[in-house]
């Protein structure tokens, strides 16, 4: 129980956050999963991981709650009407995020706000102070940055006003994703991108393929992970390919014998996560959400993780050239390939009853690392430190976004004069998703709130943690840790 | 036919609208005393100093000949610090074919090509031959040129150009002459003629404190251009010493204040676009 007592006299933890530490301790004092050795053994050299998502699943992982149903019947549960103006919309939205669970506590996606509130705008000056109270709130109610609201593809009156606030508030919550299509236009995108180089959000997902992969009800949630609307996903465990590619006499050991056997042994664990939420914690039985088909089961599926390409691919070149390593030398970046064909072939072998949406199978997922990942980059990531210049960069990682449905992404920092020529960020933008690039974030490198891998931090709250302050965002824990363990300030600037 | 190319940009933010590909050549018919990047003013004369400097063998002398070897280059330039004839041993003489190649290689992320320099427009018969091709591939065509090459000598090509970004160093010609070695006769005759046929992007004017007259200059072109086309881009640059000759290299960047006074002339005399980099 020291564990226990730590939390409750931790100077920095403000009391909500205590309580969320307290309930997570409580969970993790169980034991009730049936965890095969090899599964174990493998959690225990820090190679599979579930990213502290407890020992007793109790709510999936990430719910991505119907909010056009919510708005069109109303909750009989929480006594709520169908809204009729901005303040009944703002307000049933707000009430509906408090009761949506997740592994954070706070829910992952917001809704499509922008379409979602385009119908209440009669008075403009009127929405623009409802939504400015409505994000506003978000920010100090939501204290966790891995809560993404979407907006788009079209340009709305109330798109438009998001991105006006956002740029005033200077917040880290919520992260916005725009989903860019040939619908988006151009003044409504440079909008975004100003936006963007100001208070590093929007990011852009390149919705065409996002809807070729999961329909067109899909959404973008925490980070960057797509999932469908009205399900969401039961688990995210990752695979550390780092760590493991040590495990292997050579490339050939790696990819035939090595990488085949870890993902089954993560497979079977993950499907053992899955067993214990669906068949014995009760949610689907018990949650309102489900009975007011706000989600629904056959709408979930589960994301395999994995991290440390990089690292993965310059174990076996083995070269201190930069330009052999991953990122630059052609044989690396097709051995990097390589591993994720293999991959994305192991795990659709594996089945799973309960994911549904996905036809049994698990969605592969690019993880974005967490905060105590020391020199071991993001997903297929080219390290901090190592970047290519941007156009080589880009082409280097569009293919490997194709594999990744439920999230991939590549973050880039600007100087700031690229706010005199933002149609030069759309044309990288559009270039990007021509060539196959899933998601893509930027931010200007004299702003306050900037994205650390996935989610949004602000500076300064980070230095106001560093003093010993409590800051009411979780994420800012995080956001210092990676600060610290994998350089995110020393991200290359593109000066062009 | 080839031309001398000094470098070869992908992704361009500064050399026009949107993301381009930008091309420098290698060669100028001024001599500007503050030129930031001196070593694409004349062509390679092969004297060899250059290559006992290398630290990695990328340069030899082949039949009396200066040869750059690219794959051995470290991209150190010290190369470039020890020839006094302001030039580059790492001067390509490419054909359109390859550098249409490259272009086509970024093709999808870019708004279009900005020819520069040295000044590109001694080349202008292999521009017209490039721009052809490259108005295949959908993209835009601008020119940066430093105005001394009459435009108007130059239709074909200038027809197959989107926009040109001029030059105009000082309005007076002594001065002109003191800073760049040429008359500014034919630049500002450029600007008026380009202006005028509605293919100038922007005009440019470099600000030097205590070098050039530049309340002066920004006045007398910010009139010409505000008669001319009022929505013409007038851009100011702050002179910065980054990559400059010696002798140049303790001259002050113009204060803040001094830009904003420049470009609040530049407003007055009715100029729509005027911005400050």
């Amino acid at each position: 129980m020291n564990n226990v007592l730590n939390i409750i006299k931790d100077f920095t933890q403000t009391y909500h956050q205590k309580i969320i530490s307290l309930a997570r301790a409580a969970e993790n004092s169980l034991n009730v999963l049936n965890i095969s050795n090899d599964a174990k053994k493998l959690k225990e050299e820090g190679i599979i991981c579930d990213l502290n998502e407890g020992n007793a699943p109790y709510r999936p992982r990430y719910i991505v709650v119907d909010f056009e149903k919510f708005f069109k019947n109303g909750s009989a549960f929480l006594r709520l009407n169908p809204p009729k103006d901005i303040w009944e919309a703002t307000n049933n939205l707000l009430i509906l995020y408090k009761h949506i669970p997740s592994i954070t506590t706070f829910p992952v996606y917001i809704g499509n706000i922008d379409y979602l509130l385009e119908p209440f705008i009669e008075d403009e000056r009127e929405a623009y102070k409802a939504i400015k109270l409505f994000l506003e709130h978000i920010d100090r109610t939501i204290t966790d940055s891995f809560c993404n609201a979407n907006i788009g593809p079209k340009r709305t009156k109330a798109g438009e006003i998001i991105l006006k606030i956002t740029r005033e508030l200077q917040n880290s919550v919520p992260n916005i994703t725009l989903k860019y299509n040939k619908e988006t236009d151009d003044d409504f995108a440079i909008e975004a991108i100003l936006t963007s180089l100001d208070t590093a959000k929007p990011s852009f997902a390149n919705h065409e393929m996002f809807v070729k992969d999961l329909g067109e009800n899909y959404a973008i949630a925490s980070c960057y992970n797509g999932l469908p609307i009205g399900g969401g996903s039961y688990t995210l465990v990752r695979l550390n390919l780092a760590y493991l590619a040590k495990k292997a006499k050579d490339e050939g050991d790696f990819l035939d014998n090595i990488l085949p056997y870890a993902v089954d042994v993560m497979a079977n664990y993950m499907d053992e996560r899955i067993r214990f939420l669906v068949e014995e914690s009760n949610f689907f039985q018990s949650s309102f959400l489900v009975k007011e088909g706000l989600i629904d089961s056959d709408r979930f599926t589960a994301m395999f993780g994995v991290f440390g390409l990089a690292e993965c691919v310059n174990h076996f070149i083995n070269s201190d050239n930069v330009f052999e390593r991953f990122g630059h030398g052609e044989y690396a970046n097709r051995l990097g390939i390589k591993i994720i064909e293999k991959l994305s072939e192991e795990v659709k072998k594996h089945k799973n009853d309960y994911c549904k949406f996905s036809n049994g199978s698990f969605l592969l997922h690019a993880q974005v690392g967490i905060d105590t990942d020391k020199g071991i980059s993001p997903g297929c990531r080219i390290p901090i430190g190592e970047e290519p210049e941007l156009p080589q960069h880009l082409l280097q990682s569009a293919p490997f976004h194709k594999y990744f449905p439920s999230g991939i992404g590549d973050v880039f920092s600007f100087d700031a004069t690229a706010k005199n020529n933002p149609e030069f960020i759309l044309d990288i933008i559009k270039g990007s998703f021509n060539s196959g690039l899933r998601y893509i974030s930027f931010y200007g490198n004299d702003s306050d709130v900037i994205r650390i891998t996935g989610y949004l931090v602000k500076k300064s709250d980070i230095e106001k943690l560093e003093r010993g302050e409590q800051v009411y965002n979780d994420a800012v824990i995080l956001g210092l840790g990676s600060v610290k363990n994998q350089r995110i300030l020393e991200r290359k600037v593109r000066k062009i | 036919m080839r031309a001398p190319v000094n470098k070869l940009i992908p992704f361009s933010s500064v050399d026009g609208p949107g993301n381009r590909f930008s091309i420098f050549f290698q060669g100028c018919n001024f001599n500007c005393l503050y030129c930031h990047n001196p070593e694409t003013i004349n062509l390679c004369s092969s004297c060899g100093a250059c290559v006992d400097v290398c630290p990695n063998n990328a340069l030899d002398v082949i039949d009396g000949k200066v040869v750059w070897k690219e794959a051995f280059c470290l991209k150190c330039d010290l190369c470039i610090n020890e020839c006094s004839n302001l030039s580059s041993p790492k001067v390509k003489y490419m054909s359109v074919e390859e550098i249409l190649k490259e272009i086509i290689k970024y093709k999808t992320f870019l708004s279009g090509v900005t020819v520069s320099g040295g000044e590109c427009m001694l080349y202008a018969e292999f521009l017209k031959e490039l721009f052809k091709e490259i108005k295949n591939l959908n993209l835009t065509c601008f020119i940066d040129s430093n105005g001394l090459i009459l435009f108007e000598g130059f239709n074909d090509l200038l027809n197959l150009t989107d926009a040109v970004m001029l030059d105009v160093k000082s309005f007076d010609e002594r001065e002109h002459i003191m800073l760049t070695g040429k008359s500014n006769k034919n630049v500002l005759k450029n600007l008026v003629y380009l202006g005028s046929k509605g293919k100038l992007y922007e005009a440019r004017t470099v600000v030097v404190p205590d070098v050039l007259d530049n309340v002066s200059n920004v006045d007398n072109v910010s009139r010409m251009i505000a008669k001319i086309d009022d929505k013409i881009r007038y851009k100011l640059i702050k002179f910065r010493p980054l990559g400059v000759r010696k002798e140049f290299s303790k001259i002050k960047i113009p204060s803040d204040d001094l830009m904003a006074k420049l470009k609040d002339i530049a407003l007055k005399n009715g100029c729509k676009n005027v911005i400050i980099t």
